[in-house]
């Protein structure tokens, strides 16, 4: 078997999704930690197109793109499937993943806002994960059922990360009241062994968010 | 398979329709096509897409399946003994997914910039238009296809924005030949297939169609 590397960024959700998929596939891997300040020969050999983490490497061969490195890793390691097997399941599966991608944006408009402008982000980050919750995840415990699947993992951000974020700008859009379901959905994906031990520690991931909002907030 | 009842809710000049129309031709599937108006949309795009509300949407046996390359996905597990769409091998799929997902990250947005920007903005774009175009030629090196000896799910991707290229050269006042003289050549070679001329719409109607538009949005 060829060893298999992962090159991350220690603070992004997008790392953890690829650790979260290796570690419930039971691949072995390196773990190499990138400096996105100051970028590795082999980061840039790896990923020529994006310059960015993560980066999967499967014997000398390189995976760039998070979404792209999970349907490989579901791929190449088929023992405890990740994705339905029917194509129409698979189909919805896929559809709610790219329905994400939205909601990144609405994420990372929530991270970079600041007084109207996070007001107008926080709004919109409620609606587009209403239709999540009613629509995708309806009362189901984890998107894959009984227990987390790609599109679980694909969402992790909504946990741990977005609640850090939250309590760094002072404005809650995940909760009970709002998001009933949701909410409950994240907080049993955070109870997860798997994604439990395979976060950064909440102080960490405060004092660095903090510090980074600082930084956006000077320029 | 014979009692498939598959209809496709299409606008004509939709690059992502035409990537799903090219899949279906690929695989030879029978199926209506249903011409939707987006300023009022009917009740069946908006029962059958409520999220987006957006076409294309594939109707396969009355469910419904939306966003064009999961589509794609979905005609190439669904019809799988024909002329597969993504090649077999694990790796070689995450680079033909890769590059799918550039061509939406770039090639559209940048497009769109092109004939609703101007000045700087439009200039911008062009150039960033040109060079993605560059590295999708280096991407195909000397494949005929980026799919290889065949019409793969990268092509399926990518060749329906050829049928706007001239309205962007026009709109923006550009020659993409001059630049990516390798790409033109390829989008050719890939209308030389009937699948591809018989799913693609003659890029002079797009034009007019984008007129259109730009009048319709001020910018003319």
């Amino acid at each position: 078997m060829a060893e298999v590397k992962l090159y991350g960024f220690w603070p992004s959700p997008f790392s953890h999704r690829i650790i979260w998929a290796l570690k419930l596939k039971g691949v072995e891997y390196e773990y190499i930690e990138e400096d996105l300040s100051n970028k590795s020969e082999s980061l840039l050999k790896y990923n020529p197109v994006y310059k960015k983490t993560p980066v999967l490497v499967h014997g000398d061969k390189p995976i760039a793109e998070s979404l792209v490195i999970l349907e490989y890793i579901e791929e190449t390691w088929p023992e405890n499937p990740l994705l339905p097997k029917d194509p129409y399941e698979r189909a919805m599966a896929r559809f709610w993943i790219q329905y994400g991608v939205d909601t990144v944006a609405a994420l990372r408009a929530f991270y970079h806002g600041s007084g109207e402008e996070l007001e107008k982000a926080a709004k919109e980050l409620l609606e587009g994960l209403k239709i999540l919750e009613e629509q995708g995840l309806g009362d189901k415990k984890f998107f894959g059922g009984e227990s987390m699947n790609l599109v679980d993992i694909s969402y992790g951000a909504l946990g741990y990360w977005l609640a850090a974020v939250e309590e760094a700008k002072g404005v809650k859009v995940l909760e009970p009241s709002t998001l009933p379901r949701l909410h409950a959905w994240a907080k049993n994906l955070d109870e997860l062994p798997v994604v439990k031990e395979n976060i950064p520690a909440s102080d960490k991931m405060m004092a660095y968010l903090t510090a980074a909002m600082n930084r956006l907030a000077k320029n | 398979m014979a009692s498939d009842q598959v209809t496709l809710l299409d606008l004509w000049a939709s690059p992502f329709g035409m990537r799903v129309r090219l899949a279906l031709a690929e695989k030879g599937v029978k199926y209506e096509y249903s011409e939707q108006d987006l300023v009022n949309k009917s009740a069946l795009l908006l029962q059958m897409n409520p999220v987006h509300k957006k076409i294309p949407v594939l109707v396969h046996n009355g469910k419904p399946v939306c966003e064009s390359l999961i589509i794609v996905q979905y005609i190439d597990e669904a019809w799988k003994d024909k002329a597969p769409l993504l090649p077999s091998d694990p790796y070689q799929r995450a680079q033909s997914r890769f590059w799918a997902d550039f061509v939406d990250k770039k090639i559209y947005d940048l497009g769109r910039k092109i004939w609703t920007e101007k000045g700087e903005d439009q200039e911008a774009a062009k150039k960033g238009f040109i060079d993605s175009l560059k590295l999708l030629e280096g991407e195909l090196g000397d494949k005929p296809y980026f799919g290889g000896e065949t019409i793969g799910y990268v092509d399926i991707a990518l060749v329906p924005f050829y049928t706007w290229f001239y309205a962007y050269e026009t709109t923006g006042n550009f020659n993409i030949e001059a630049e990516c003289p390798k790409m033109i050549a390829y989008c050719k070679r890939c209308l030389q297939k009937e699948t591809v001329s018989k799913s693609l719409e003659d890029p002079k109607k797009v034009y007019d169609f984008v007129v259109m538009l730009r009048k319709k949005f001020g910018l003319e």
